[in-house]
């Protein structure tokens, strides 16, 4: 389907309906999501350009740049060879048919296939259309280039007439008292409007027509192998430096420490290097969801304080009592409150 | 009962702390993980009191109970939304703590270097260690009994001052003493002479001045700190009262207290780290407090808040398939966790997909949301981290955003200018339809303006968020 105004939308409708994989064009990219509502596929070129111009005229397409058609000629190229039915019903207002449908790409379709031109009163859409007339090329290719369908198929034609025209009376009648409404806010009664109220009002503004902005396609540059090898060389050189600049000063670090500090001192100093190392490579493993009780219970065993308290309880003047015994008190309160409330959140936390 | 038992008791009870916070890495390894640490505190405490923990054991065990009694009753009344608060004022519980404990080993220091080597033969338990120990020995043993009730006092007052922000009791505005940072360099650096003056002399004054200055240093330090940064704040006083008890543990040799110190100091150093990156700030522009200055004018944000009411929220619930939950500290302080449980309970019945977008920072604490939510018995795999979740937005019908504000800021990404730009955000906006529950027209904590409230297809339900959500309930069956 080249072209996805009124026509072409209700001929993706059949041919959907008729069980036909649909392939759909049209130069309006906003249309796109038509067409897909429609069942069909939209069929996108790999083009950048400013297209969405073709909503501002009342929907139908204007011309397009020589590069947009060179695009879209060669899209279509390729698909010809697989598609078994082609209708064209691109026409622009107070112009002669585009050509969207070229000899080459009649050439590479199979035998037996049909080219329905809806543009033939107008050259059509394929040059080789003959206007009026049913007629087959020398690959076997059928061409209709009738413009009489409407009296073809009387009947839909007239039961499609009326219902337009019933659906123009009941937007003009909007009370269904019988009484005419005149809205010209109503894009469908202004534009059929020629005079009102003694004036001419014609022509009618361009009708709005909400353009939908077609998702522009993200080109993600694909990595080729060796790029990506190079990357993760880097990355990997990277943390290696990283990893090595922080050894050797936490060496030296530690190294100078130890040339000042005495024996016993250095003892405690490696089991705290080696806790906090400890400590940061487990924590890295926490969940996130699980940080309140992480805080809880770190509080709660930060209260190991009680330790240091008790050992001194024991010894000294009445004053180190009472301070021990106000830590131990304190502690005490923070080792059962923290472990507890932590088990408290801990028990709340249920998988679905 | 020898040394040696106590030794392979810490040991045992050090590998225990250690397993306890491994299991925190899952919700169900979580709840055997407290076991271990509770199992490995008891352990620790048992040895002690065994070994070198002399004499007046009874009335240790008397205050323990004591203790145990009041933290049972703190741990079971405390509400889910109140966690921030509790937490902190644990923490000044271990901050006082390790500053008593510090003075005594003072005293005692002071005690056992004026005796004779006779009497000092005689000594138990505490005194005993501190006499054994010779001229150097000495000296690193003020240096780490100094910083421990340094870094104890500023823990103290910092928790306090935390606390009382957390609960309301204080303004949660930055606020500071006309002088600023150079009171807090100034509390510094006496500090620092006061060291070097008892490095030298051993002598009570220095130490006094000390407290006074590290006091002033926790009081000053959080009261510049806004509402907002308070995440950071609590893990950063989780993090010193480890640090605080390692420094003790240094001046008492005890290696435990080294060992669990330094887990509990790291784990808050990371859990600081966490928070400030999902913020995208430094660790020092947190302390500093506020805002940093912006580098030209914000964008004008265009377009009006328009309002919706239930109605209007329940039919669009109605309507969509998939929903993102953003909750924020307004769900937290409007109590309406129950409320958006039982909003879930009601709609996934009905087959929708229903999740939530926890923020790092969300709340006033680490993980707040995710507390407040088990609470109310949401299921925890439907809790997703900003960075699962953002790529889901687009996909989503509808988005409703429950007291929460910066952290839903599009002008994060949208405008170099803002004072927020660069914090990572829970992208809603890309959802097809957003709903924002909010008090009023008021901004968040930042003080900046959020595009979100304006864009097209954002309807604001103003009111309580628990008012809110009842009136939703009435109309969701």
């Amino acid at each position: 389907m080249v072209g996805a105004g009124v026509a072409g939308l209700a001929a993706i409708g059949t041919s959907t309906s008729l069980g036909a994989i649909t392939l759909a064009f049209d130069v309006r990219p906003e249309v796109a999501e038509q067409v897909e509502s429609m069942g069909a596929e939209f069929v996108y070129l790999d083009f950048e350009e400013e297209q969405a111009d073709g909503a501002a005229s009342g929907g139908y397409a204007s011309v397009s740049s020589p590069e947009f058609r060179d695009a879209q000629l060669a899209k279509f190229l390729e698909l010809a060879p697989e598609v078994d039915i082609v209708i064209t019903p691109a026409l622009i207002p107070n112009r002669e048919a585009p050509e969207l449908w070229t000899a080459e790409m009649v050439a590479a379709m199979k035998p037996g296939s049909v080219i329905v031109d809806l543009a033939a009163e107008k050259g059509g859409n394929c040059k080789l259309t003959v206007m009026d007339e049913k007629i087959v090329t020398d690959n076997g290719v059928t061409i209709i280039g009738y413009t009489d369908f409407p009296s073809r198929m009387a009947a839909q034609s007239s039961m499609l007439y009326a219902t337009n025209i019933r659906h123009m009376m009941t937007d003009l009648t909007p009370e269904k008292d019988g009484q005419v409404n005149h809205n010209m806010e109503d894009d469908v009664i202004r534009g059929a409007t020629v005079t009102h109220g003694g004036e001419i009002t014609f022509p009618p503004p361009p009708p709005k027509v909400q353009a939908i902005a077609a998702k522009p396609k993200e080109v993600v540059p694909e990595l080729t192998a060796e790029e990506k090898r190079a990357a993760e060389v880097a990355a990997f050189k990277a943390q290696t430096k990283n990893q090595v600049t922080l050894l050797a000063v936490g060496g030296a670090l530690l190294l100078a420490v130890g040339l000042v500090a005495p024996a016993s001192f250095m003892q405690h100093f490696i089991v705290f290097v080696l806790s906090v190392f400890i400590g940061f490579q487990v924590i890295w493993g926490v969940a996130h969801s699980l940080h309140t009780p992480l805080m809880a219970v770190t509080n709660a065993i930060s209260s190991i304080i009680i330790l240091g308290a008790l050992m001194q309880i024991g010894s000294g003047s009445f004053l180190v009592i009472v301070l021990a015994a106000l830590s131990v008190f304190m502690a005490g309160i923070n080792i059962f409150g923290g472990f507890l409330v932590t088990r408290r959140m801990l028990a709340m936390f249920q998988k679905s | 009962m020898e040394y040696g038992f106590t030794t392979a008791a810490y040991v045992v009870s050090a590998v225990l702390f250690i397993l306890s916070l491994c299991g925190l890495s899952g919700q169900e390894s979580a709840k055997r993980a407290v076991w271990y640490g509770i199992a490995g505190m008891a352990l620790a405490v048992f040895a002690t009191l065994v070994g070198p923990g002399s004499g007046l054991w009874l009335l240790s065990i008397l205050l323990i109970a004591g203790g145990g009694v009041i933290g049972y009753q703190l741990a079971t009344r405390v509400q889910m939304t109140q966690m921030p608060e509790l937490v902190a004022a644990m923490h000044s519980l271990v901050g006082l703590a390790a500053v008593f404990v510090g003075l005594i080993a003072h005293i005692e220091l002071g005690r056992v270097m004026a005796m004779d080597a006779e009497q000092k033969q005689a000594l138990e338990g505490f005194a005993k260690l501190l006499a054994k120990k010779d001229g150097v020995e000495v000296s690193i043993l003020r240096v780490e009994l100094f910083l421990g009730i340094f870094i104890g006092a500023v823990t103290f007052t910092g928790s306090v001052v935390a606390y009382g922000k957390l609960a309301g009791k204080l303004t949660s505005s930055a606020t500071k003493l006309p002088g600023g940072h150079m009171l807090n360099a100034g509390a510094a650096a006496l500090s620092l002479i006061t060291l070097i003056w008892y490095f030298n002399t051993g002598g009570v004054l220095p130490l006094f001045l000390m407290v006074l200055a590290a006091l002033f240093i926790g009081y000053h330090l959080i009261m510049g700190i806004g509402g907002a940064d308070m995440p950071v704040v609590v893990s950063m006083l989780n993090s010193y009262s480890g640090w605080a008890a390692a420094a003790i543990g240094f001046s008492l040799g005890n290696d435990l207290l080294i060992v669990v110190g330094a887990l509990v100091g790291s784990s808050g150093a990371i859990l600081s780290y966490i928070m400030c990156k999902a913020m995208n700030r430094s660790v020092i522009s947190v302390i500093l407090g506020g805002f940093g200055g912006t580098t030209g004018p914000q964008m004008e944000v265009e377009g009006e808040q328009i309002a919706s009411d239930a109605d209007g929220v329940a039919t669009a619930l109605e309507e969509a398939d998939s929903v993102i939950i953003i909750p924020g500290y307004g769900m937290a302080v409007a109590h309406a966790q129950q409320n958006v449980a039982e909003l879930t309970r009601r709609l996934r019945a009905k087959g929708k997909n229903w999740r939530f977008a926890i923020h790092p920072v969300a709340g006033r604490l680490p993980g707040h949301m995710n507390v407040l939510l088990a609470e109310a018995k949401v299921p925890y795999d439907i809790g997703l981290e900003m960075d699962e979740i953002n790529e889901d937005f687009p996909d989503t019908d509808v988005a409703i955003v429950i007291g929460s504000n910066d952290i839903v800021n599009p002008a994060a990404q949208e405008d170099p200018n803002s004072s927020i730009a660069g914090m990572p955000v829970l992208e809603c906006w890309k959802a097809k339809q957003v709903f924002v529950s909010k008090r009023g027209q008021g901004t968040g904590y930042s003080g900046i303006e959020n595009p979100l409230f304006f864009k097209e297809k954002t309807r604001m339900f103003y009111g309580d968020a628990k008012a809110s959500l009842d009136q939703l309930l009435k109309m969701i069956q």
